[in-house]
C-alpha cells in the first residue's frame, strides 16, 4: 500500500467530503488490513479524533462505534453475555491480542472480508449499522447490497435479546484464516444459521433455517436433516486451505454441534 | 509530516512519510531492539506496547502514534531482565530473536491479568511466535515468572 498524504479530520462531515473529495481517499481505520494490500491512497483520513472508539451500552442495545477494536468488542462486560458470548468468543479467535488492539470493527465490517470471523457471528444476531449520510442498514442488508458509493461506518448497534447462540472456527492455526466458520442463534423458537470462510463471504442457509424454524420440536432427526439442507444448499468452494468437499462436510459437523448446543 | 510521541518515557518528534509503518520508523531511529520478521503481522518479533497494549508494530501507521506512547523492550528494563532469568534457567532463549517481543508481551499480560490459566497465557501469546524452541520451555519460564517462584 502506499499513501501520499494524511489528514487527521475534526468532524465526520470533514471526513465525508475529502472521502469524496477524490476516488483514491480513503478512510484508515486500524490500518491493518489495508497495509497488505497493493491500494495508492491519495489522502488517509483518520477518525482517531473523533471518539468513535467508544462502547456505549444502553437499555435495549450495546451501540459499538466504528474505530473501538477488537479487542475493546471481546473484553466488553456485557457483550460477554450477550447471546452467551458468542461475538467475544469469535474476536478471541482473530491472529493474537496485538492484531485485536489495532483492528477495528468497523474495518471489520466494511471490508466484507469473505474469511471474516466477526460477520458470521454478528450476522446471527440484530444488527444495524449507522453510516453517516446513508443512515441506518441492518448488517444483513449492508452484506448483500451492491452499493458502492462511499460513507462513513459511525457506529454498530446490537439489539440486546434473550437468545441463545454458537460459533465455530475451524483453522489450522491459532494464526490461521478460517477453513470454515459457523455461526447459529436461537431466538424463542427461530434459528439462524450462518456459514462463512466458505471460502466465500458469510451466507444464511436460508432452506435448512426454514426446515428447522417450521419444525415442532428440534429432535436429533430435525438436527442431521437440517444440516444435510445447509450441505445441499450453500456453495462451497476449493482453495489452498481446503477442498470443496473438506469444506461442506466440516460445515455440516459443526452446523450439527451448533444445533445441539443452542438447544441445550 | 511530524509525528510527537512518547517512546520509554522521552518526548521524541519522528520525520515521517505518510504511509510508514511503525516498525520501520522505530528501526529508522535507532530502536533496535524491535525486531523486523514477517512484516506481515504475523510473527510478532516487532512486539511493542502502544498505551500499555501489545501491538504489531508492522502493523500501526507511525501517522497514528501522534500524542500518545510507546514503548519497547528497553521501557521495561527491570521487568524484562528478571524475566531473563526465568528464561534463562528454563533453556527458553536460544538465538533471542523472539525475545524482546515476546518479553513485551508477557509483561502486557501480567499487567492485564496477574494470575493467568495456562489456557490464557498460551492465548495472550499466540501473535508471538518463536522458531527455536518449541514454546514449551518459553510457557514455563513465564509461568515460574508471573508466579515470582
Ligand atoms: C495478518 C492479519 C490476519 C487477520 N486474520 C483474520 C482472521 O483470521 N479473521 C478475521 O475475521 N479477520 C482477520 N483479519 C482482519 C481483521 O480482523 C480486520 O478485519 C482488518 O484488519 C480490518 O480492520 P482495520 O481496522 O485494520 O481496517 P483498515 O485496514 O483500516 O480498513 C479496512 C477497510 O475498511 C475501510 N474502513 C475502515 N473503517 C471505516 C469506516 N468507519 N467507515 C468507512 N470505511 C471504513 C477502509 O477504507 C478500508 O477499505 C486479519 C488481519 C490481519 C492484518
Ligand atoms: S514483523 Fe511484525 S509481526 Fe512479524
Ligand atoms: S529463541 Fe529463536 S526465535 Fe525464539
Amino acid at each position: 500500500m502506499k499513501i501520499n498524504g494524511y489528514q487527521t479530520v475534526k468532524s465526520l462531515e470533514e471526513a465525508y467530503n475529502l472521502l469524496n473529495e477524490n476516488k483514491q481517499n480513503a478512510i484508515v481505520a486500524g490500518g491493518a488490513w489495508m497495509r497488505l494490500s497493493s491500494k495508492v491512497i491519495e489522502t488517509a483520513i483518520d477518525l482517531s479524533g473523533l471518539e468513535l472508539d467508544q462502547i456505549v451500552e444502553t437499555k435495549d442495545t450495546f451501540e459499538i462505534g466504528a474505530m473501538a477494536t477488537l479487542r475493546q468488542v471481546e473484553k466488553q462486560e456485557g457483550l460477554k453475555e450477550l447471546y452467551n458470548g458468542v461475538l467475544s468468543k469469535a474476536l478471541s479467535k482473530i491472529m493474537g491480542v496485538p492484531i485485536r488492539n489495532v483492528a477495528t470493527i468497523g474495518g471489520s465490517i466494511i471490508g466484507k472480508y469473505s474469511f471474516s470471523d466477526v460477520l458470521t457471528p454478528l450476522v446471527v444476531m440484530n444488527v444495524e449499522l449507522e453510516f453517516y449520510k446513508k443512515g441506518i442498514i441492518s448488517l444483513e442488508d449492508f452484506l448483500v447490497s451492491k452499493d458502492r458509493s462511499k460513507d462513513i461506518l459511525v457506529k454498530v448497534v446490537i439489539k440486546k435479546e434473550e437468545a441463545k447462540a454458537y460459533f465455530h472456527k475451524m483453522q489450522k492455526t491459532g494464526l490461521d484464516f478460517a477453513v470454515v466458520n459457523v455461526a447459529i442463534s436461537k431466538k424463542a423458537d427461530t434459528f439462524k444459521i450462518a456459514v462463512g470462510a466458505r471460502p466465500s463471504l458469510v451466507k444464511f442457509a436460508l432452506e435448512a433455517m426454514a426446515f428447522v424454524n417450521g419444525a415442532k420440536e428440534v429432535t436429533e432427526e430435525v438436527i442431521l436433516k437440517t444440516a444435510d439442507i445447509a450441505g445441499k444448499e450453500l456453495k462451497f468452494g476449493t482453495n489452498s486451505k481446503a477442498s470443496e468437499e473438506y469444506r461442506r462436510n466440516i460445515a455440516m459437523a459443526y452446523i450439527k454441534r451448533g444445533l445441539r448446543e443452542v438447544i441445550k | 509530516m511530524k509525528v510527537n510521541v512518547k517512546v520509554n518515557g522521552q518526548n521524541k518528534v519522528f520525520n515521517i512519510e505518510p504511509g510508514d509503518y511503525l516498525l520501520d520508523t522505530l528501526r529508522k531511529e535507532n530502536y533496535l531492539s524491535v525486531k523486523k520478521g514477517c512484516d506481515n503481522s504475523s510473527c510478532g518479533v516487532c512486539t511493542v506496547l502502544f498505551d500499555g497494549k501489545p501491538i504489531k508494530s508492522c502493523s500501526l501507521l507511525t501517522a497514528k502514534i501522534e500524542g500518545h506512547e510507546v514503548i519497547t523492550v528497553e521501557g521495561i528494563q527491570k521487568e524484562a531482565d528478571k524475566l531473563s532469568d526465568y528464561f534463562g534457567a528454563e533453556g527458553a532463549d536460544q538465538c533471542g530473536y523472539c525475545t524482546p517481543g515476546m518479553a513485551l508481551s508477557v509483561y502486557a499480560l501480567k499487567e492485564e491479568n496477574s494470575n493467568p490459566s495456562d489456557e490464557e497465557i498460551k492465548e495472550y501469546l499466540t501473535g508471538n511466535l518463536c522458531r527455536c524452541t518449541g514454546y514449551q520451555s518459553q510457557h514455563i519460564a513465564i509461568r515460574n515468572y508471573l508466579e515470582d517462584k
